[in-house]
């Protein structure tokens, strides 16, 4: 191997890694304040940049059908003037959809919020009315969802692959797209943006309590289930986000969902699903191990890839204190 | 008019029932003890008042009943609780614990610099630790913190669930003088304890729960002279609290 091909894999995995670990951190995030395991991101994201090669195209695509009809349960799920937000979210949605299509601009934002809006409506209407649960019920929740997204996926948008126009055109240096830079700096950007929530703003402390203490949280008037929503729009912002910037790179199809979303999770995983830099730096590890096995032995990829899950899992073994059941 | 008035509430944890026909009535400034030995329902008359248990019966909050009992609810109408196990955020500041006590009036706009400030006054060992994580303070700290974050909130009326459970005496003392001088300021207080001898020297009423119903209740000088609460409350509290 030369210094260049050492550079391209290099570059390769870390552009990876990065959106691998914005998911990573969605995730620990979801899991932190609502104890869900957020498998169907993956779904999510895939949802963002096929929409919007829907809406480009002039079409509707069937993701805002869905989104709609999960706003419509979610507003009977509310009483009074909580139902305000999912019908006002949605009545927009589809405004925003009808005017956006053949406009880029327009379609872009029109995505990414439909895949917020969908997120928020997905744990009110799935996983809110089950807090109660274990992690186990919530996770098979959680799994049962991403099998329901990804057929939904194949409804909607057939088996092709499409590939989005990139925001950006042409290489920065060889191997380095700019758009392949955007992803990079998007990916700083949110996870410093993150960062700056949590540890500046009072809202994201409100958003940590509840993760560390539920009756503490309740007792200074921070409500659960608006956590939840605020933790799983995050989480769809950043699957939209990185969906979009990603696809004109690797391709969206119905399927692309399933492999990142598991990446993340191998990520997250690594942070033992509560540490927010280990579980960045875990997917950039991710990244980068894959990128070079791909080089290596293109076709065992994904399985040494979630081979990197054996030594996390045995070392969180080790670490797990004894629960009794 | 009072207060807080509990009638004839029950309150059930699936089949079992924990409280039975428990009434009583809190005015305004007052501070008001519920005794009992273990598991006689104190905790669960609180969670059940706030909504966090399944009740029946009637809680009135001044003229107005509470039609939907939750902690947010009460919360708004001037009613914290200082829980048990203190329900601190031990992965954050002792800073950011106090200001997430204010975190409702925040969302109204509201300053909390002032009331840190009374906080801190009030607790100097809380400032001297502000940035310290809450989890790595001493029990009694995360009392006065726990007590501290509820503060944030400008209560009308404060719940106290066992502010003395597995603190020092000399920590216990600090904690009931800090309650002394927020009842002196014109806060109610309901206080949940097992040790009746230091309730009993806060409260001005007290209510003693046995099994889940009323054995006892009236003025806390009567009580404190009562054979029976002396013999089975404070004669045996001697020993174990020194």
């Amino acid at each position: 191997m030369d210094a260049t091909i050492l550079g391209l894999l290099l570059l390769d995995g870390v552009q990876n890694g990065v959106v691998y670990g914005l998911l990573a951190l969605a995730m620990v995030l979801v899991f932190a304040v609502t104890r869900v395991i957020l498998v169907p991101i993956g779904e999510l994201m895939m949802f963002a940049p096929l929409s919007f090669v829907w809406l480009q195209g002039g079409k509707l695509p069937g993701t805002l059908w869905l989104a709609l009809a999960l706003g419509a349960l979610w507003a009977l799920l509310e009483r009074g003037r909580g139902r305000g937000l999912p019908l006002a979210g949605g009545a927009g949605l589809l405004l925003l959809f009808l005017l956006a299509r053949g406009n880029p601009a327009l379609a872009y934002l029109a995505a990414l919020l439909l895949v917020v809006y969908l997120g928020v409506a997905t744990y009110r209407v799935f996983f809110q009315p089950m807090r109660e649960a274990t992690v186990l019920a919530l996770l098979i929740m959680a799994v049962g969802l991403h099998v329901a997204y990804q057929g939904l996926g194949l409804v909607f948008f057939g088996p092709e692959q499409y590939r989005p126009d990139p925001l950006l055109q042409g290489e920065a240096t060889v191997g380095l797209t700019w758009q392949g830079v955007l992803v990079l700096a998007f990916a700083l950007l949110s996870a410093a943006a993150l960062y700056l929530f949590f540890r500046r703003s009072l809202f994201g402390k409100a958003l940590l309590a509840a993760a560390e203490n539920r009756l503490g949280a309740r007792l200074c008037g921070i409500r659960p289930e608006e956590a939840g929503m605020v933790a799983f729009a995050i989480a769809g912002l950043m699957a939209a986000l990185s969906g979009l910037l990603l696809a004109p790179l690797i391709n969206a199809a119905y399927f692309m969902g399933f492999m990142l979303g598991l990446k993340a999770f191998v990520a997250a995983i690594l942070g033992g699903l509560v540490s927010y830099p280990v579980a960045f730096l875990g997917a950039v590890l991710v990244g980068l191990f894959e990128s070079f096995t791909s080089f290596y032995a293109s076709a065992y990829k994904e399985a040494l890839v979630f081979l990197l899950l054996v030594p996390a899992l045995f070392y969180q073994s080790l670490r797990a204190k004894g629960v009794e059941e | 008019m009072s207060l807080l008035a509990v009638r004839d509430l029950t309150v059930r944890y699936g089949a079992l029932e924990a409280v039975r026909g428990v009434s009583f009535a809190l005015e305004e400034g007052e501070a008001l003890a519920l005794i009992g030995p273990n598991g006689a329902g104190k905790t669960s008359v609180l969670r059940g008042i706030l909504g966090l248990a399944r009740t029946e019966g009637e809680v009135r909050l001044g003229r107005k009943p509470l039609p939907q009992r939750t902690p947010e609810a009460l919360l708004q109408r001037g009613v914290v609780l200082v829980p048990e196990g203190r329900a601190l955020f031990p992965g954050l500041s002792v800073e950011d614990n106090l200001l997430l006590g204010g975190f409702s009036r925040f969302r109204r706009g509201e300053a909390l610099e002032a009331d840190l400030r009374r906080v801190y006054a009030l607790f100097p060992r809380l400032e001297e630790r502000r940035r310290q994580l809450a989890g790595t303070l001493s029990g009694g700290e995360q009392q006065m913190l726990a007590i501290g974050r509820a503060l944030m909130a400008r209560p009308r009326l404060l719940f106290l669930d066992e502010p003395s459970l597995g603190l020092a005496p000399l920590v216990v003392q600090e904690i009931f003088r800090t309650l002394a001088a927020l009842k002196g300021e014109g806060m109610t207080l309901l206080l949940v304890e097992q040790n009746a001898r230091m309730a009993l020297s806060l409260a001005d009423r007290a209510v003693v729960l046995e099994a889940g119903e009323v054995a006892l209740s009236g003025r806390a000088e009567e009580l404190k002279a009562n054979p029976r609460v002396v013999e089975a409350y404070l004669g045996a509290a001697r020993g174990v609290e020194g």
